[in-house]
């Protein structure tokens, strides 16, 4: 694989070669697959020429599948096996789930996240989001003909670490090599930012289908630096339904309704929200099962009246993330509107009022998404865009902590630190002769663990007895450019170090998803093993070659022993490419990037000295201007 | 330069309090530019540890140099003077007592929701501590007395969090 870009950061090593990366919005309610081609992010049609694809899966007893608009015909007709907005169900348990009661669905509690009983099986959201993102999958092959390199998914910003871990297993479940899970409005900001060549601090708010962000970006020379997120990852244009599903209910009095008769309302109150878009008044009409009748006519001001408060809701995270970022409502200069949702008039007037200017809707809310994820892809897959080069800084939406005595919360890194990140922090033992700790990870702003996301429990053992408050623990955080955490511990006063990685697993383990994996590379028949092996290859290949064009370029930065040495690393790994053993392949391939690591952080330092040394040190005049707040 | 080197070193920036903050953002860009896990995507995996790792330096390096308490006490750390901020919190009984005035007047004006206080408070606590901040950088970078330094810097470490609790009684009017 490609050593150190150093001429030329994110340009492929063969520009001819345009490597096929897609990006995916994984909607609650609609998804949505592009790429970039001749340069330019497109959304991939299915072939009745729709870009959109319900997020809607129905199971049928054979254990085969119906995604998209078909699926979504059926709700009605059978909604205990087809599974809508399975958005709102990913990283959580029943308790995080807004409207259970109403929801069709048998429910089954498990550890970490919620499952779902269908007549294929139980399921888990990450295997109904893996549906999704196979669809997908597939249209992006055929549409492009040939293997992707990778994708980029989006996930709500203020999605939390369980929520972002589910998402990057369901697309590992569906054969996706995820290059970056991207913040949706992060993705939105680069859409339009390139598009319109903006500078300058701009908002993004984000109504989707089940979940609500806002974003405050700065847009600098290339540069997206998001300096504050905040949202509601339970709250969308579904809620909206909801509300007038509830008006309508009070108003009729109807009979308690069957699961059917239920989602048919639930349907057509969507579409009086969607009618209502460009109409003063729209009618519900809806006949049960039983032969009743329902008939009311919902006019705007009582849907504006009925949904005042979910419209005040998004408004309490604007403001907390203007003064996160340190900025008013009059620092902003422009507002994009992202997601289905903010079509509607008393959104965009909610939001108009608050920043004193009309909110940017020139690009499609529904599309943006899904074309600033292809931009990304395109790039991170090192294909060299004609709009050039751009930088992402992206953050974390939620502080990451640890529980401390009495069930409180020590934060150890703060919401809205830009990624990747890390931080230590030690603590010591409170009894004589104590051995072991329990560390519990949580995610939020409140000062109760308790009322924080609890993201994972591990015991750092082993630690040699000492009195208390002698033992120094230290526990590192270490959050990647994915935003999903892993955590460390180590006891450092002894020579004894004890240490253990876990990753949050709220989700599913490795050990499951490598059974649905196989369960359904069996479903498939498909040669997995063959597959893999040809990939490896392939692999080794490109590695080899980005190495030597390394050592072509800057063997100066070695001595000859470890030219030799990497030489002979190569030479070994050619020759175990060449057969057909994948576990002695990836073992080469470890060998050589671990004899070559000195290399790369050499030319990595290489590369920052020659960007800095462009600059005209002695011109400025440090200091003198010094500021100082 | 490695990734112990100090962090004013990794933008090839002079060890100094007073520092140029533009030209700090632009040279920190700089180095993500080279170093983001956005370049080594689809690189090998540890061509993407290494790079989490340098990028994660420089977003420390930047957050700390940024923060004008942070990079005070990253000096005086570099010159082999720790704040100690756990087992030092003996400070003179005058300082002490004009603390517990302001914390008064702003829990006064918090209870009786008087927005416009607060912004006073907030704004001539600012001004004081920018004059602090002014003798701060003269004391590290003109005549080197760090023991007086950190005293100072442990004073500020007191204002700084006085201005947070004028900033949290602002939002929770706001809300």
């Amino acid at each position: 694989m490609a050593l150190f870009q150093i001429a030329e950061p994110g340009e492929s090593a063969a520009p001819h070669e345009h490597k096929l990366a897609i990006g995916i919005d994984l909607g609650t309610t609609n998804s949505l697959v592009a790429t970039v081609r001749s340069g330019i992010a497109v959304c991939l049609n299915d072939e009745a020429g729709r870009p959109l694809l319900p997020s809607v899966v129905r199971y049928h007893a054979d254990g085969s599948t119906e995604v998209g608009y078909e699926a979504q015909r059926q709700q009605a007709v059978d909604p205990k096996n087809t599974i809508v907005s399975v958005k709102r169900f990913m990283g959580r348990g029943t308790k995080d789930i807004a409207h259970v009661e109403s929801m069709p669905y048998d429910f089954i509690e498990a550890p970490g996240m919620v499952r779902l009983k269908t007549h294929a099986g139980i399921k888990s959201p990450v295997e109904v989001s893996a549906e999704i993102l196979k669809t997908l999958k597939t249209r992006a092959e055929a549409a492009l003909g040939g293997d992707l390199v990778g994708a980029v998914i989006t996930v709500p910003a203020y999605f939390d670490d369980a929520q972002r871990q589910a998402t990057k297993d369901a697309a590992r479940l569906a054969g996706l090599n995820v290059l970056r899970l991207l913040n949706e409005p992060t993705a939105a900001a680069i859409a339009y930012g390139l598009d319109n060549a903006a500078e300058g601090v701009y908002a993004v708010y984000d109504l989707g289908g089940g979940t609500f962000d806002i974003s405050i970006l700065k847009l600098t020379k290339g540069v997206f630096e998001v300096m504050a997120t905040g949202g509601d990852s339970a709250l969308g244009g579904d809620d909206f339904d909801h509300r007038i599903y509830c008006w309508v209910i009070e108003q009729a009095k109807p009979q308690p309704l069957s699961p059917e008769d239920s989602r048919r309302l639930m349907m057509r109150c969507r579409e009086a929200k969607e009618f209502l878009t460009k109409n003063p008044e729209a009618p519900i009409e809806l006949r049960l099962a039983s032969g009743e009748i329902i008939d009311v006519k919902l006019d705007v001001s009582t849907f504006a009246e009925i949904t005042q408060t979910l419209i005040s809701k998004t408004m309490q995270p604007v403001k907390k993330a203007l003064r996160d970022a340190g900025l008013r409502a009059d620092d902003v200069k422009g507002v994009v509107m992202v997601g289905g949702a903010t079509r509607m008039p008393q959104v965009q007037k909610a939001v108009g009022d608050f920043f004193r200017q009309e909110p940017l809707t020139n690009l499609d809310p529904d599309k943006v998404v899904a074309l600033g994820a292809a931009t990304q892809a395109n790039l991170l897959a090192g294909n060299k865009t004609g709009k050039d080069d751009w930088l992402l800084l992206d953050v974390i939406p939620l502080s990451l902590g640890l529980e401390t005595m009495g069930g409180l919360t020590e934060k150890v890194i703060p919401r809205n630190s830009t990624i990747p990140t890390a931080r230590a922090q030690e603590f010591t033992t409170f009894k004589d002769g104590q051995t072991a700790m329990a560390i519990h990870v949580v995610q939020g702003e409140r000062e109760m663990v308790a009322d924080c996301r609890s993201l994972a429990r591990f015991e750092l053992r082993g630690i040699p007895p000492m009195v208390a408050g002698a033992a120094r623990i230290r526990v590192t955080f270490q959050v990647d450019a994915d935003g999903l955490l892993s955590v460390s511990a180590r006891e450092q006063t002894t020579g004894v170090e004890s240490s253990i990685t876990v990753k949050p697993s709220y989700g599913l383990s490795d050990d499951e998803i490598a059974g649905m994996l196989k369960d359904s590379m069996d479903h498939a028949k498909d040669d997995a093993m063959a597959r893999a092996l040809r990939e490896a290859q392939v692999e080794a290949d490109r590695m080899i070659e980005a190495t030597e064009a390394a050592l072509a370029e800057d063997s100066h930065l070695l001595n000859a022993a470890e030219i030799a040495k990497i030489e002979a690393t190569i030479a070994k790994l050619r020759e175990t490419a060449a057969g057909d053993n994948r576990r002695l392949i990836n073992i080469a391939m470890d060998d050589l990037g671990y004899e070559t690591q000195a290399f790369a952080h050499r030319r990595m330092d290489q590369s920052i000295k020659k960007v800095l040394s462009g600059r005209k040190v002695d011109d400025i005049k440090m200091g003198e201007e010094g500021e100082t707040a | 330069m490695d990734l112990t080197a100090d962090f004013f070193s990794l933008f090839e920036l002079p060890k100094a309090f007073k520092l140029n903050l533009s030209e700090l953002d632009s040279r920190y860009r700089d180095v993500q530019a080279q170093v983001h896990p956005d370049r080594f995507a689809h690189a090998s995996e540890v061509e993407r540890r290494l790079s989490m790792q340098w990028a994660t330096h420089a977003n420390e390096a930047y957050q700390t140099l940024k923060k004008p308490l942070d990079r005070a006490k990253y000096l005086l750390h570099l010159a082999g003077h720790d704040i100690k901020a756990e087992s030092n919190t003996a400070m003179p009984p005058d300082f002490l007592m004009e603390q517990m005035e302001w914390r008064e007047a702003v829990m006064e004006a918090r209870g009786g929701g008087d927005h416009h206080e607060l912004e006073r408070l907030h704004s001539r606590l600012f001004g004081d501590m920018k004059t602090r901040y002014d003798e701060l950088g003269a004391l590290l970078d003109d005549v080197q007395d760090y023991e007086t330094a950190t005293d100072r810097v442990r004073r500020l470490m007191f204002l700084e969090k006085l201005l947070h609790e004028i900033d949290d009684a602002l939002a929770s009017l706001d809300e």
